[in-house]
């Protein structure tokens, strides 16, 4: 009883801490998982075995980590450490990618491709954002989108609030659709074992119906901003080329061949038996052989602090789930729903997406894994329902608020620091219902299909 | 020979006078001041409704409605605080000398030589009597604006500075101006300032 109150207070101070910002989000959280492994687990269990299992270590060194034939389920209790190498691999191969001017060749390049009219423009960065989100993270996708979006806002003369809006929104719909789109989707794929195929063909099928109603309706509800700048005359020979904003060609058709292995060896991994921990090490030292003399720099620019943060977060989740707080929670969800699998969709996806349009959605998705675990244990529903359900509801939940995901943030502050600043007013006004409507999309496709 | 670049940078307590001081000195040295006018240019610059900077503008950050990534945040009170630490950093690398009132500057242009810090703080009396005057509120009214006016600033400074906000830590001088009154601190304070540009 103890040992579950220390926990769950070292979690609440946890997010307490992350949400008022004061301290580094990366110390809070591996200061709150030393408090986890020293109070929880050695003054109140006096339990050796919880801490090797929550760090997890002994994992690292086993085959199935890199190798797994047929479906391999990592040990879900504890730091997720193929999650963390995998962000780390991706994070180094973006970086190689950004150097060599991938992403600015690429929004200038279909930018060019449609003319550069307001409504073409705007449907086809919608789409890319989505589609890039779904194998690289989205602040990465939106810092370039917004950055370029502003750029060419000024010089066609556009009002770039509308598309940075759909841009984000689409870059957080992407994400959802894959196994390595979205942080919480990692965490789920890793921890129960599910493939990127599985999350293509189940996720990516909401998020893909969700994207065609999505443009219809950011279409709609911009369309008198978009139709007024159809009007402009611009000439199109003084706008950046796009073969400018490649540094390097080497580098760039370099970046473009390790980007294609990567998709290609996520795509493949359930047939191939690689692991995401494998293919993530092995695009890291590609991308470090190929651009060796800045492969320095590319380990610099890598985001450790995040990455710290995750090894943090999954200790103090790993307090809540070996002292069986998580099982009370999941005990509960099966009370309330009264083992109807519906109801229990509709309070995961819900609950995740409305926690998740105000909190971080990482420390969610990892506390809810273990809580889907032991709901689907105990009230006998398939597991993989409730999690297409948790990683929708965390995923899109976020779009709502200007602070419910990182590309939000990221998105909204490239555009105030350009001068186009957007407040919780106007960020809510489109995003919040669009976030409903796919929610709600999904949670039909949900109960349709599995339920 | 070139003139050395002195930048003063002035903090204050709210109702001390510490604006009027500032200005005083910006007058007396034939100096360019900065205050709440720099949001003019930078909505210029920026294409941003002047009001809407100046809702913003040397406030505390809303740690509930914001969020940080990185060195992104959506926040703001701070956007419009990087903007004008922009400004001032702009300024100052063009070798410009000028006199500026808060906004973090004594944190922000640390690393300009000619940086001269100055903390301008009253007695509890003389800035009620000021604050009632200038703002035609009772007593009790008074005491309320100073107190939140004072919270925020402490806030916001704390916010981006290391240092705490009106610890004779972070500043060269802090001086009491209700002691000697506006015009003799002003005058003891530009002696100071004529000896530091030497």
């Amino acid at each position: 009883m103890v040992a579950q109150i220390l926990a769950v207070l070292i979690f609440l101070v946890m997010f307490l801490l992350i949400v008022m910002d004061k301290i580094e989000r990366h110390i809070v959280t591996l200061s709150c998982g030393l408090l986890t492994l020293v109070l929880v687990f050695g003054i109140a269990m006096r339990n050796l075995n919880a801490i090797i299992e929550t760090l997890n270590v002994k994992n690292i060194f086993t085959i199935s980590f890199w190798y797994a034939a047929g479906s391999a389920e990592e040990a879900s209790s504890g730091i997720n450490w193929a999650t963390i190498i995998f962000i780390l691999g991706m994070m180094i191969m973006v970086e190689g990618m950004a150097k060599a001017g991938f992403f600015r060749w690429l929004c200038m390049k279909l930018a060019k491709l449609v003319d550069y009219k307001p409504i073409p423009l705007f449907i086809t960065f919608m789409i890319m954002s989505a589609i890039l989100a779904m194998f690289i993270d989205s602040i990465t996708v939106i810092l370039f989108l917004a950055a370029v979006t502003v750029e060419l806002a000024k010089l066609l003369k556009f009002d770039p609030i509308p598309m940075i809006l759909s841009e984000i929104f689409c870059a957080n719909l992407g994400g959802s659709a894959t196994m390595c789109g979205d942080p919480p989707n990692i965490i789920i794929g890793t921890a129960l074992g599910y493939s990127f195929a599985d999350f293509l063909t189940n996720t990516g099928l909401m998020a893909g119906i969700s994207l065609i109603l999505v443009v219809i309706y950011f279409y709609f509800v911009f369309r008198k901003e978009l139709l007024q700048e159809n009007g402009q005359k611009i000439d199109i020979t003084k706008l950046p080329k796009p073969e400018d904003a490649i540094t390097n060609k080497k580098e760039f058709a370099i970046s473009c061949v390790i980007f294609a292995c990567a998709v290609i060896m996520l795509v493949s991994h359930a047939q191939t038996g690689l692991t995401v921990a494998f293919i993530g090490t092995v695009i890291a030292v590609i991308t470090l052989i190929a651009f060796a003399k800045d492969a320095l720099e590319l380990l610099k620019k890598v985001d450790y602090k995040t990455l710290l943060f995750f090894v943090g977060l999954f200790m103090v989740v790993g307090g809540l789930e070996q002292t069986g707080v998580l099982v009370k929670i999941a005990a509960f969800i099966g009370a309330v729903s009264g083992g109807n699998i519906m109801l229990m969709v509709a309070i995961i996806m819900w609950v995740s997406a409305i926690a998740s349009a105000f909190v971080d959605n990482i420390p969610f998705a990892a506390t809810m894994v273990p809580v889907i675990t032991s709901l689907a244990q105990t009230q006998g529903v398939d597991l993989k329902t409730l999690a297409w359900a948790l990683s929708m509801g965390t995923d899109i939940g976020g779009s709502a608020t200007p602070i419910g995901a990182s590309a939000n943030v990221v998105g909204t502050s490239v555009a105030a620091k350009n001068g186009y600043i957007i407040g919780w007013g106007k960020y809510c006004k489109t995003a919040a219902p669009a976030t409903i409507l796919v929610v709600f999309v999904s949670m039909v496709i949900v109960f349709i299909r599995y339920c | 020979m070139e003139e050395k670049q002195t930048i003063i940078a002035i903090s204050r307590e709210f109702g001390s006078g510490g604006h009027e001081i500032a200005e005083q000195i910006a007058k007396d040295l034939k100096l360019n001041f900065y205050d709440r006018n720099m949001l003019d240019e930078i909505a210029k610059e920026k294409n941003i409704q002047i009001g809407y900077l100046e809702k913003y503008e040397e406030k505390p950050t809303n740690l509930l409605f914001s969020r940080r990534v990185g060195a992104y945040s959506n926040s703001i009170e701070e956007i419009v605080a990087e903007m004008q630490f922009e400004y001032l950093q702009k300024k100052a690398d063009t070798g410009e000398s000028f006199v500026v009132v808060g906004r973090c500057a004594e944190t922000v242009l640390k690393e300009c030589e000619g940086l001269i810090s100055i903390f301008i703080l009253g007695d509890m009396e003389t800035k009620l009597k000021r604050i009632q005057e200038h703002y035609h509120l009772t007593r009790q009214e008074a005491k309320i604006k100073l107190k939140q006016h004072d919270r925020k600033r402490k806030q916001y400074h704390n916010r981006h500075s290391d240092s705490e906000w009106g610890s004779s830590k972070t500043y060269d001088l802090c001086i009491n101006d209700s002691k000697l009154g506006i015009e003799k601190t002003v005058h003891i304070l530009e002696q100071y300032i004529k000896e530091r540009m030497l």
